[in-house]
């Protein structure tokens, strides 16, 4: 305590330094003027009375020293001096300050920014209990490596295995929700009982379902999200025990799941009612439609579990040889299932960030030598003068800090903004899926992380140029030009570490330009129809009224055409079971009347109106298209598209040619009236796949999207088109209103290409900016280590241009040496990445010479800068000065 | 000992005990009661006086004000504080014991010499 006061008021004097010293010197004063007078007193002449006293104080500015080192904390004194210091030094040299806190910004920004992701998703854990013992387990077939259960599967497999505490099933649905301004379709998924016991996961507000809730006899009951209470509900308490109706049944809402629970392969996960296994579906074992979480028994690995599960699916299959052959099941762990996918992107793009921010680290203790080597007389001259080697180190290691604490911060505040634009970089879509992303942002651990970085980034940057302080030789410093030895080794060193960062640098660039080329490719891919000015959207019709009743249907569908084509601004409207671009799926296996094969051939099939064709502007090759009249009382009739022409019929007319269902049942024949050019039915980089187009009035369904096409801004029409549907029928449920440009944008294949082109090209940007930033320190390291020389030979009469292309010589080698070897890695980088890319040959002339082209020219520009310096040097100061 | 040579903890010993005895009193007035005190065969820098008052006030064990001496002169009084009192105490305890510990290697011991 006493040590802490005197400390205290010794901190104090810190800033009062100038009181205390006043007052000390009043009392010296006081005390020589009392001495003084005694001395008076005692007989001697006011002269001698002084003399005599001012001698017997002894030294006044010893004491006054001795004081001062009392009243203040000396070694806090002279860092603030340090302090000062620096930051007059870091001003007069802005461009030095500048560059290293970027460097350090930038560094620590991207590293922090993607271990926030990293920490989001793999190292905080899930909103569960003990999440590391839940198993997902699913049915898998040798075709369907990740299929699902049935339900009495699943049932034998809760009773008879002897490894899981619990076991629970879900079956992940959309529900269309009855709201005030209509129907509105909204995700969920049906559960068994314990679901969320399983989980250990316990509602907010109300209850968690009870053991038997999941039985037909049980009254219908719901547990909707805390975002689907806080966005529907406003958040209000009274929603326990009120009733919502999905799906044209009442349920009553009993519980609301906590803020953070999330369960990711359910994306949006807003309402959970239970399992009716009332339902015709439960009842078969060839329904597989549910997935299961288990929590498995302390003790159990998983691979006794998986070994158990298999051992029951192994009886089933002898028992229900029928329905089980070959149906197996599989367990993972719950956190691979969530986190599995995203685990190895995110461990390269650390370890990438990581590596950027060591180069960033280590071009910045370059410059921080560069300036040692600068500064060499003013140590000499202080050391000489007698500062400690302590003090000096100590300068070093109050610059270090001062750019490592500004550079943090910097990168701390900036790197919220990289998460954000990382974040951005993934489609809300995938985002759904990725729920653990939610509370991404600076949290402690994040914090830690960054702290830790901090600390590195500080203590290499006070030690380097500490080390280099260590070899200093006053004497040396002082007198003459002589270069020590660990100069030498810095540029050894320093040129190495630049050949490496341009090598990176032109790595990366080679690989963004390639994904670059790859992205334009992919978007100039035809897609047989025009995507501008078409909106599309869901449509969902209650099964009750147009499920059973096909006439319903196809009136509905012509009440539906005909009402949003009296839109103003549209032009025509047109109905499809699957909208081009989604997927290669959906198909139908046909077999050709006249011709004998084995197998039935598998094609795409799409139930299309009579207006489709006509309103994505598809090309028509030969034949006809369907009319609105062509319904179940005519003829069947199919237009295909030009593949399925090339592949089945490369010699014939395939118009008139007819085909059916793989048993040829009289009902399922149809007739080839056209051939349209081919509409791309999967993603933009998938191959072309055979197709057939059926008349929605011949076969209509009570689900399928509406597609739009307007004469002018579709966005803006939306609303107005959604109103139409609903005039039709208010019970219509309508989803996904986008435009066909939107959905083009935000297909997967796009979206990914697009994300990982932004990635690696801002990856390549930053490293190709470091790798300038490491060129420029080691040159103009060089050169002050040269300045003698460089003075030498001007003064021999060397020319200015003979000193610009010594200097640029110098950093040419290292250039070259770079683009040498990046080429050749980027050669074997590109070859590896030929699958990813599209349309483009990995060796693209190109872009490697584009690359290089950049690089030369970018590294010439760097170098430029510390060779005019040199081509400077007035040869009478540097042959004084050295 | 050297008429030079005191050390810090010996002198503030020494001050402390001074102004036990004479109440308040300025640096001047320490000084020379305890060249006074020692037979005039202790002589100090009064300079260095000042930094061992610093200390002492520090620790929180004298106080000062301002004040005036008997011939009217302004000079910082220093005075002993309740915690200063007691370190004296303690201090000279632990003083006495060590001289008396030393003073014991220097006793005749019986049967040599």
């Amino acid at each position: 305590m006493r040590k802490l006061r005197a400390w205290l008021t010794r901190f104090k004097g810190l800033f009062l330094k100038n009181a205390r010293e006043r007052e000390l010197a009043a009392e010296i004063e006081s005390h020589l003027q009392l001495h003084i007078d005694d001395n008076i007193r005692a007989g001697m002449s006011p002269e001698e009375a002084r003399r005599v006293a001012v001698m017997k104080l002894g030294g006044v500015d010893q004491t006054i020293e001795a004081y001062r080192d009392r009243t203040t904390i000396p070694f806090l004194e002279s860092m603030v001096q340090d302090l000062r210091f620096t930051l007059r030094q870091l001003r007069k040299n802005p461009t030095f300050g500048i560059t290293s806190t970027a460097m350090v910004a930038l560094g620590i920004s991207a590293s922090v920014a993607i271990f926030a992701f990293v920490d989001a998703a793999l190292i905080k854990p899930l909103p569960y209990q003990n999440p590391s013992r839940l198993l997902y387990i699913t049915g898998t077939t040798p075709e369907i490596p990740n299929g699902a259960l049935s339900y009495p599967d699943y049932l034998d497999m809760r009773n008879l295995n002897r490894v899981f505490d619990s076991m629970e099933v879900y079956w992940q649905t959309g529900y269309v929700l009855s709201t005030s301004t209509g129907m509105e379709l909204v995700e969920g998924a049906r559960v068994s009982a314990g679901f969320f016991r399983t989980l250990s996961v316990e509602p907010v507000l109300g209850r968690d379902f009870y053991t038997g809730e999941d039985q037909p006899e049980a009254p219908r009951t719901v547990i909707i999200s805390y975002a689907a209470w806080q966005k529907r509900f406003g958040g209000a308490q009274e929603i326990i025990g009120k009733p919502i109706t999905l799906d044209e049944e009442s349920h009553l809402v009993v519980g609301v799941l906590p803020q953070n629970f999330h369960y990711a392969p359910i994306e949006r996960g807003d309402f959970w009612t239970t399992l009716n296994p009332a339902w015709g579906c439960f009842k078969r074992r060839t329904c597989h439609v549910f997935r299961g979480v288990t929590r498995l028994k302390d003790g159990v690995s998983q691979d006794a579990a998986l070994a158990d599960v298999t051992r029951i699916a192994k009886d089933l299959e002898s028992q229900y040889p029928d329905t089980n052959r070959n149906q197996g099941v599989t367990v993972k762990s719950l956190s691979e299932v969530i986190v599995g996918d995203v685990k190895p992107v995110l461990l390269v793009l650390l370890s990438g960030a990581g590596l950027l921010l060591l180069i960033a680290c280590i071009n910045v203790a370059s410059l921080l030598l560069v300036r040692s080597e600068t500064r060499r007389r003013e140590w000499s001259v202080r050391r000489a003068l007698g500062a400690t080697r302590a003090r000096l180190v100590r300068q070093f290691v109050i610059e270090g800090l001062v750019i490592v604490i500004v550079g943090s911060v910097a990168g701390l505040l900036s790197s919220h903004w990289a998460m954000q634009i990382l974040k951005g970089l993934i489609p809300t879509d995938m985002l759904a899926g990725m729920p653990y992303l939610n509370d991404l942002g600076l949290n402690s651990r994040v914090l830690i992380f960054a702290l830790a970085v901090a600390g590195f980034a500080a203590a290499l940057f006070s030690l380097t140029p500490a080390f280099r302080l260590s070899t200093l030789d006053v004497r040396e410093g002082l007198a003459e030009g002589a270069r020590g030895s660990a100069g030498k080794v810095w540029a050894r060193i320093g040129s190495k570490l630049v050949i490496l960062e341009l090598t990176t640098a032109m790595v990366l660039l080679v690989g963004a330009g390639l994904l670059t080329k790859s992205f334009y490719r992919l978007l100039q891919v035809p897609t047989g129809f025009e995507t501008n000015h078409l909106i599309t959207m869901t449509v969902a019709a209650p099964y009750s009224t147009y499920g059973e009743d096909e006439q319903a249907a196809v009136t509905l569908g012509r009440r539906l055409v005909n009402e949003v084509e009296s839109v103003p601004g549209v032009a025509s409207v047109a109905l499809v079971d699957t909208l081009p671009l989604t997927f290669n799926l959906n198909t139908a296996g046909i077999r050709f009347v006249g011709r004998s094969h084995e197998e039935p051939i598998e094609v795409l099939e799409r139930m299309v109106s009579s207006d489709y064709f006509a309103t994505l502007h598809a090309k028509l090759l030969r034949g006809r298209t369907f009319t609105d009249s062509e319904d179940s009382s005519k003829p069947r009739v199919v237009v295909i598209n030009q593949t399925f022409a090339k592949k089945f019929f490369p010699d014939e007319d395939p118009i008139g040619q007819r085909f059916g269902n793989p048993k040829l049942d009289p009902t399922s024949i149809v007739e080839i009236v056209g051939i349209v050019d081919d509409i791309r039915e999967g993603q933009l980089d998938e191959e072309l796949w055979p197709a057939f187009y059926y008349p929605f009035n011949q076969g209509p369904g009570n689900g399928f999207s509406l597609l739009v096409r307007t004469e002018q801004a579709e966005q803006s029409l939306i609303p107005t088109v959604s109103a139409a549907i609903r005039r039709v029928d208010s019970r219509l449920s309508i989803s996904n209103e986008t435009t066909m440009t939107q959905r083009t944008n935000n297909a997967p294949t796009v979206y990914l290409r697009r994300s990982s082109t932004w990635l690696v090209g801002g990856f390549a940007a930053v490293a190709l900016l470091l790798g300038l930033v490491g060129l420029y320190g080691v040159i103009a390291y060089s050169v002050s280590q040269r300045t003698r020389e460089i003075g030498v030979r001007i003064a021999l009469g060397a020319q200015r241009s003979t000193v610009y292309r010594l200097i640029l010589k110098e950093a040419g080698v290292l250039v070259l040496a770079g683009i040498i070897i990046g080429v050749g890695c980027a050669i074997v980088a590109a070859t590896l990445m030929r699958k990813v890319l599209f349309g483009t040959e990995p060796l693209d002339i190109v872009t490697f010479v584009v690359v290089i082209a950049l690089l030369a020219v970018s590294a010439l520009l760097a170098s430029f800068l510390p060779a005019r310096r040199a081509a400077s040097v007035d040869p009478i100061t540097a042959l004084r000065v050295e | 000992m050297s008429k030079t040579e005191i050390w810090q903890g010996t002198l503030a010993l020494m001050i402390l005990k001074t102004l036990d005895t004479l109440g308040p009193l300025h640096g001047y007035g320490i000084a020379r009661r305890i060249e006074q005190t020692s037979g005039d065969q202790l002589s100090l820098n009064y300079g260095t006086l000042y930094p061992s008052l610093l200390k002492l006030e520090q620790e929180g064990w004298i106080a000062s004000e301002w004040g005036t001496s008997e011939n009217n002169r302004k000079a910082k009084y220093y005075k002993l504080t309740r915690s200063g009192r007691k370190q004296l105490a303690r201090e000279a305890n632990e003083w006495n014991q060590t001289t008396a510990i030393v003073a014991r290697f220097f006793e005749p011991v019986e049967g040599q010499s």
